[in-house]
């Protein structure tokens, strides 16, 4: 593997297991048992009744597109090889929101539709880690 | 709660001494001499300042190099609408006794030494958004307007902010400060320029500048005693609602829609008493957004509010009258100009651009990815 530039993240605490199970490609959420809700990004402490009753749920991996844009001007040198490509936000069917790439599309505004039904993919940047991107079903 | 309207006011305003593309000055350089120009504005010395904010460096920083022992320090740090939120805490602190007068300033080398700040991995945005190329204020913008687009329309909005970029340009051909006082644009030339990130073009973002400001607050007793007319502060709101964007509640409101309604319930006054309007413009959506979130019109009508260059010169709704982000400076965070040019509009200092008889104004800063704002509402006495 040639050597992978772009910034990575670094598995904390809270997140360990979210980036454990993504390298087996599995998408995992916390789940709120108090307000039943499912929540991004993964912390112990519920964002919406702050509850400390919450667990790891195992997602669907299916979503929608709630917006995306197509980078044409690098915002790091990384990514300088990339553009264009596409930022997106996804609705996950579990109710979480999450940043992300879609993949396996043409960058270009005529290919992609807000609301269009994506399913989780796993790109193994490195031996480490693996990013959740998204791509269209 | 306590109603502190018109309880403090400004009397200095000041940039710093040259601002856009300035190679040779430090940003504290540029904090200094904004310091330096707006306490002379104001007929005071720096020994006369007791309360001291900023944002992007630490108050640590900026007393030692300004040589002053501060009995009131407020770094709050939130993004560019930080030192509108400023003129909050100041009022607070001079109306409790902590200082009485307060020292905001700012200074930053966008444009000729920006920091390439080192991501710490381990926190939640470079996780989360930066291992996808989420980073910095064109992307994370340019996904809440597409939001927008879809929402109300992407011609419609296509056009809205062809409208702002053209308008703002308008006013920076009248502004000598400005970056682009010698480049006119046309609607085609916004239509022509290249995309940043689409849906922006590269006439949707802001300038990048090297630039410094201040503003210099204190009781309204005392600023009679002033060299020049005070600008009274009616009234000031602060907010914020998520960190990164992908956690922004609703892409197409930000949080203005509470600090626009409070300060202005602040001042007792509504949106038709503005006689100028100062939004931060970091991009031509962050306009379109922040005037329906404030009020001015309902979600979804900002660009029929916007249309036929109403905010230019000569238009019915002045906006951004320095030629804004998009056309003045913008070194990064720019919320503090939107103070400066709402005072000197306020006392009538702008020469061509001068709106008549203004007297009553609103400035909003944006901060972070549409993460915060602060709104403040100043008048003549």
């Amino acid at each position: 593997m040639t050597q992978y530039n772009k910034p990575l993240p670094k598995a904390q605490p809270e997140t360990d297991y979210y980036w454990e199970k993504a390298k087996e490609h599995e998408l995992w959420l916390r789940h709120c048992n108090d307000c039943d809700s499912t929540y991004f990004y993964p912390r112990d402490i519920c964002p919406h009744c702050f509850s400390r009753n919450s667990s790891w749920i195992q997602a669907s991996g299916k979503g929608t597109v709630h917006t995306f844009a197509i980078v044409h001007k690098a915002p790091h040198p990384s990514f300088r090889d990339d553009v264009p490509y596409i930022v997106a936000i996804i609705d996950l069917d579990e109710g979480a929101r999450m940043a992300t790439n879609l993949v396996e599309v043409e960058p270009d505004p005529e290919k992609i539709s807000i609301g269009m039904n994506v399913q989780v993919t796993f790109d193994d940047v490195t031996d480490e880690i693996s990013l959740p991107k998204f791509k269209p079903v | 709660m306590t109603n502190l309207s018109k309880t403090a006011a400004i009397v200095g305003v000041a940039e710093s001494d040259e601002i856009g593309d300035v190679p040779n000055k430090s940003a504290l350089q540029h904090h200094a001499e904004a310091a330096y120009n707006a306490l002379e504005d104001a007929g005071l010395s720096m020994k006369d300042v007791d309360g001291l904010l900023t944002a992007g460096f630490s108050t640590l920083t900026t007393a030692e190099y300004f040589g002053i022992q501060p009995s009131f320090t407020d770094g709050t740090s939130i993004g560019g609408s930080s030192f509108v939120v400023h003129i909050a805490h100041a009022i607070a602190a001079i109306n409790a006794g902590y200082c009485e007068v307060a020292l905001i300033t700012h200074g930053e080398t966008g444009r000729n030494n920006r920091s390439d700040r080192p991501m710490d991995p381990r926190r939640v945005a470079p996780q989360f958004e930066a291992p996808y190329g989420i980073l910095h204020a064109p992307v994370n913008y340019s996904m809440a307007a597409n939001r927008y687009m879809h929402q109300y329309g992407e011609e419609r909005t296509r056009q809205a902010l062809a409208e702002i970029a053209v308008s703002t340009r308008k006013w920076a051909r009248m502004n000598p400060k400005a970056m682009m006082k010698d480049k006119p644009m046309s609607f085609n030339d916004y239509h022509q320029s290249r995309w940043v990130s689409w849906p922006f073009h590269l006439f949707d973002c802001c300038v990048v500048t090297d630039a410094g400001a201040a503003v210099v607050i204190t009781s309204a007793e005392r600023a009679k005693d002033m060299k020049k007319e005070p600008v009274s502060i009616l009234g000031v709101a602060e907010g914020h609602d998520h960190d990164m964007i992908s956690q922004m509640p609703d892409l197409t409101r930000s949080i203005a829609r509470e600090t626009g309604p409070k300060a202005l319930k602040m001042a007792g006054l509504t949106h038709d008493d503005m006689d100028l309007t100062m939004i931060y413009d970091s991009f031509t959506y962050t306009v379109l957004v922040t005037l329906e979130s404030l009020g001015y019109c309902a979600a979804g009508e900002g660009p029929d509010f916007v249309a036929d260059q109403r905010t230019a010169p000569g238009g019915d709704f002045p906006l951004n009258t320095n030629g804004g982000g998009l056309s003045y400076t913008h070194p990064g965070m720019y919320g503090i100009f939107t103070i400066v040019e709402a005072v000197r509009q306020l006392r009538g200092e702008t020469g061509d651009r001068q709106v008549d008889n203004c007297k009553t104004a609103l400035a909003n800063g944006t901060g972070g990815s549409l993460s915060s704002t602060g709104t403040v509402i100043l008048s003549t006495n």
